[in-house]
């Protein structure tokens, strides 16, 4: 198949060398998980259990509010041991309200209805389960993949993309996945495309996957789906790029994909949809990989969500070295992490723990103007422009440059010679923008509100004005007829 | 407290220095080869611009109170001195070496405030300057050494540092030579007959600055740099298309008064320039687009130079009118975003059927 140009781009070592002979391993059960109410992109879930309750595996849990929102699921079978703020997977290291769970060790399941054929089902009814499991977007994204599904049936979604582009170095998880669990995958693949309608169906995988290209080649001969190889390159995962690698159609910027008729789904996300319909099983684990120079040994694991990193990184043998930063995810977008005791969440796709080496030196020197960020940019923007807007203290001129179209992700500071924090200041001045953006819709509602005040003031006073008029009338109606009756009686 | 480490948490292994350092290898071949024709007057006033350099910016950071290590250690100046030596005539005397490198490194450079803020390329700028306050000694060259005339070592330190001088080593530069006859009247054909021989133009192997003649080993450097991601290809490329075509042009329409391309393009500091001077990043433009309107007008602008200015060579001077450029060039010609048009407009709904 012919491929599209594409603009950009980094070609970072890949390192997944580390982790990707490992097959997929269950992680064993740790006594405790920590499960975060708030997993997806939307409304966190409301807490449906009480400290004290024994909860089966795949129970819910906590409720989706709202439109964009998605439940969580008991990842196994225990006691509720606590509801409450726990440290979340986010380098500010604030807490979010967490359901913890003591694990019985029996794992049992509650009982699920499967569907002997899932296709026998309508569109709506396999939107309806993806919803229910509480699937979320797995590539990283977490936005819950029911309202993708049902936004992408409203807007005539024609082309339905698989994203295999795991173009995050150390990350194998998506990979082995495909090695190993082709067949499943390809049935999401036509479930997803089944219940929204689409007519053609790509899955897009990077020519450095040759085993995971053939063994979904194989699992998807004499159907539908078109397994396309696509170049090694970051970020070849983005949609965007993967959408203009395989379709030549870029999204508009102020649109989304479904605004061309295109909905991209990642291929862990089909495993899970999958899961969902013909199992009726809800998203309580997922696969990630263990991996960086400082671990002992890398692995590909399937993990309940809710285990602790430091679960993870002691059974898979502890440090080989003290590693000089603990990442969530993969180098080039991870966060980093202050404490190995966060929990597991569904958009983890990796954890990694690097040597001082791995990272480079950060020391930042001044811009040589060299245009390697230019050429790196994937969007097309001009990083060392947007950063000498940013650092004279002018958002305004940067975001008239396209800050707000900046994907953060990090090609232009990997490849800077000077080693500037270009993504650094592009998070900066957009969280800034973020905070003025609240300030003016709060000032806005505030604004609201006093107006609402003054209409109930005049509005009271309108009605005690009034009422003492009618007051007054009935009184000099009263007056009247006395008066009258008075002369009656004369 | 701890500070956030952002991401990415993975970088490519580049570092200013070795960017610099890169580009120096690439210049090695030329130069050691400009010291083997001219001999160890040229060595001389290598080593005099290059420790000048570093002095002279070591001097200025004392000066802004900044520290000196960090800056002299990206190698930058160290660059722009190697740059400015090798175009400089061979067996200049020292102290024009000693003031192009202090005015490349402390007004052309550090002024402006340093490393990435210089408007003009500060070898050039120094070379331009020279080559206006001292007209004689910036335009004396030697024709290439034979073994008989090759000074000694302590002869050698005389040419550079007294002034001494060795019998009938005077000569012209090609361009020079030309350009004299041109006012005597005397016509191309002429003028270049027995001075002039492509194969040894290709060599460098003639008279001129002692890095610039050397068109097939700058040419190699060049293309080195380019398989190393130093350079793009655009910049130098349209250089030499903006060159080759006028020429072409020119001399085919009337060969008795206009010289052909293969002359233009191995005379003077034209590869020198194309290569290694007009992709300094500091001042040339952002955009591969950019890159190639400059090159464009540089060489657009050196053959006109060349061939209706006053000066015989006009690379330096045409590099400077484009570094002047360059803003205005990134100021209009920028890349397109992912899912908008030119102006900056969201596309519309409609495919966009054209990559990047
Ligand atoms: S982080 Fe933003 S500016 Fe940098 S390369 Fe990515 S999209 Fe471009
Ligand atoms: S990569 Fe760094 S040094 Fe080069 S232009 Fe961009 S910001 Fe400047």
């Amino acid at each position: 198949m012919n491929l599209f140009k594409l603009r950009g781009g980094v070609h970072p070592q890949g390192r997944k060398e580390l982790a990707e002979k490992h097959a997929i391993r269950q992680l064993p059960m740790p006594e405790r998980l920590f499960v975060p109410l708030q997993q997806h992109v939307g409304a966190p879930a409301q807490p449906l259990v009480r400290v004290g309750d024994q909860v089966l595996k795949g129970q819910l849990i906590g409720a989706g509010q709202g439109f964009i929102s998605a439940p969580v699921h008991a990842p196994t079978s225990g006691r509720i041991a606590a509801i409450g703020d726990f440290s979340a997977a986010h380098p500010s290291g604030l807490s979010s309200p967490t359901v913890t769970i003591e694990a019985d060790g029996l794992d049992n399941w509650l009982p699920t209805r499967s569907v002997d054929d899932p296709f026998a089902l309508s569109p709506e009814e396999i939107a309806n389960a993806v919803g229910a499991a509480g699937i979320v977007g797995l590539g990283g994204a977490t936005f819950p993949s029911a309202v993708k599904l049902s936004l992408s049936r409203k807007n005539n979604v024609h082309t339905l993309i698989i994203n295999g582009g795991e173009c995050e170095p150390y990350i194998t998880c998506d990979d082995r996945l495909m090695q190993e669990r082709a067949a499943e995958i390809i049935e999401g693949v036509r479930l997803i495309r089944y219940a929204v309608g689409a007519t053609r169906v790509m899955v897009g995988i990077e020519d450095n996957k040759p085993v995971a290209l053939r063994e979904m080649q194989a699992a998807a001969a004499g159907t539908e789906v078109k397994i396309v190889a696509v170049p090694a390159m970051y970020p070849m995962g983005w949609d965007k790029q993967m959408i203009r690698a395989l379709t030549g159609c870029e999204v508009p910027a102020d649109g989304r994909t479904a605004d061309i008729g295109m909905l991209v789904h990642n291929v862990a996300t089909a495993f899970a949809v999958r899961d969902a319909v013909r199992f009726g099983r809800p998203l309580v684990s997922r696969v990630l990989t263990v991996s960086g120079g400082a671990i002992a040994t890398p692995a590909n694991l399937q993990v309940p969500i809710g285990a602790l990193v430091e679960d993870l990184f002691s059974f898979c043998g502890g440090f080989s070295q003290k590693p000089a930063r603990m990442v969530l995810g993969g180098p080039m977008m991870g966060v980093e992490l202050f404490t190995a005791a966060v929990p597991v969440v569904k958009g983890t796709s990796g954890v990694l723990a690097l040597t001082q080496q791995e990272i480079g030196s950060t020391q930042a020197a001044p811009c040589i103007r060299c245009s390697n960020c230019v050429r790196a940019c994937p969007v097309g923007l001009l990083p060392l422009e947007l950063a000498a807007h940013i650092r004279s203290g002018d958002s305004g001129a940067a975001v008239s440059r396209g800050l707000k179209d900046c994907i953060a992700c990090g090609c232009c500071s990997f490849v800077c010679p000077s080693h500037i924090p270009l993504v650094h200041y592009f998070n900066f001045a957009k969280g800034e923008l973020m905070e003025q953006e609240r300030g003016k819709l709060k000032q806005s509602a505030t604004k609201i509100l006093a107006e609402e005040r003054l209409a109930r003031i005049e509005r009271i006073e309108r009605e005690r004005l009034e009422a003492a008029a009618k007051r007054k009338a009935a009184r000099e109606a009263k007056k009247r007829a006395e008066q009258m009756s008075k002369m009656e009686v004369a | 407290m701890k500070t956030i480490a952002h991401s990415p948490h993975a970088h490519a292994p580049v570092t200013v220095s070795r960017v610099m350092l890169t580009v120096m290898l690439a210049l090695l071949p030329a130069t050691l080869y400009g010291f083997w024709i001219y001999g160890w007057p040229a060595f001389n006033i290598w080593v005099v611009t290059l420790l000048a350099a570093v002095i002279g910016e070591a001097f200025v950071l004392r000066l802004q109170q900044r520290p000196v290590r960090p800056v002299l250690s990206d190698c930058s100046g160290l660059l722009c001195a190697w740059l400015l030596a090798i175009s400089l005539p061979p067996w200049t005397p020292w102290w024009i070496a000693l003031l192009g490198s202090w005015f490349a490194v402390i007004i052309a450079k550090h002024v402006y405030g340093g490393l990435g803020q210089n408007p003009f390329n500060p070898a050039m700028a120094a070379r331009v300057m020279l080559l206006i306050s001292f007209p004689v000694e910036m335009t004396t060259w030697i024709a290439p050494l034979d073994s008989a005339h090759a000074p000694g070592w302590l002869q050698g330190l005389a040419v550079t540092f007294t002034g001494a001088q060795v019998d009938g080593m005077a000569s012209a530069s090609l361009l020079g030579h030309v350009k004299t006859e041109f006012t005597r009247g005397i016509e191309l054909q002429q003028a270049l007959a027995g001075y002039y021989a492509p194969l040894q133009a290709l060599w460098g192997n003639r008279a001129g600055s002692m890095g610039e003649t050397a068109a097939l080993l700058l040419l190699a450097g060049g293309l080195f740099l380019i398989a190393r991601r130093i350079i793009t290809w655009h910049a130098p490329v349209a250089m030499l298309v903006g060159v080759f075509v006028p020429s072409l042009l020119f001399s085919s329409i009337n060969p008795v008064h206009y010289a052909g391309p293969l002359y233009h393009l191995l005379s003077g500091g034209l590869i020198l320039g194309a290569f290694f001077i007009i992709t300094d990043p500091v001042t040339s433009p952002n955009t591969a687009t950019g890159q190639l309107i400059y090159g464009l007008c540089c060489g657009l602008l050196t053959w006109i130079i060349r061939t209706w200015g006053g000066y015989p060579e006009g690379v330096a001077f045409a590099v400077m009118l484009m570094n002047a450029a360059t803003p205005f060039i990134d100021h209009y010609v920028k890349p397109r975003i992912y899912g908008r048009n030119r102006k900056g407009d969201s596309v519309s709904l409609e495919p966009v059927k054209k990559g990047a």
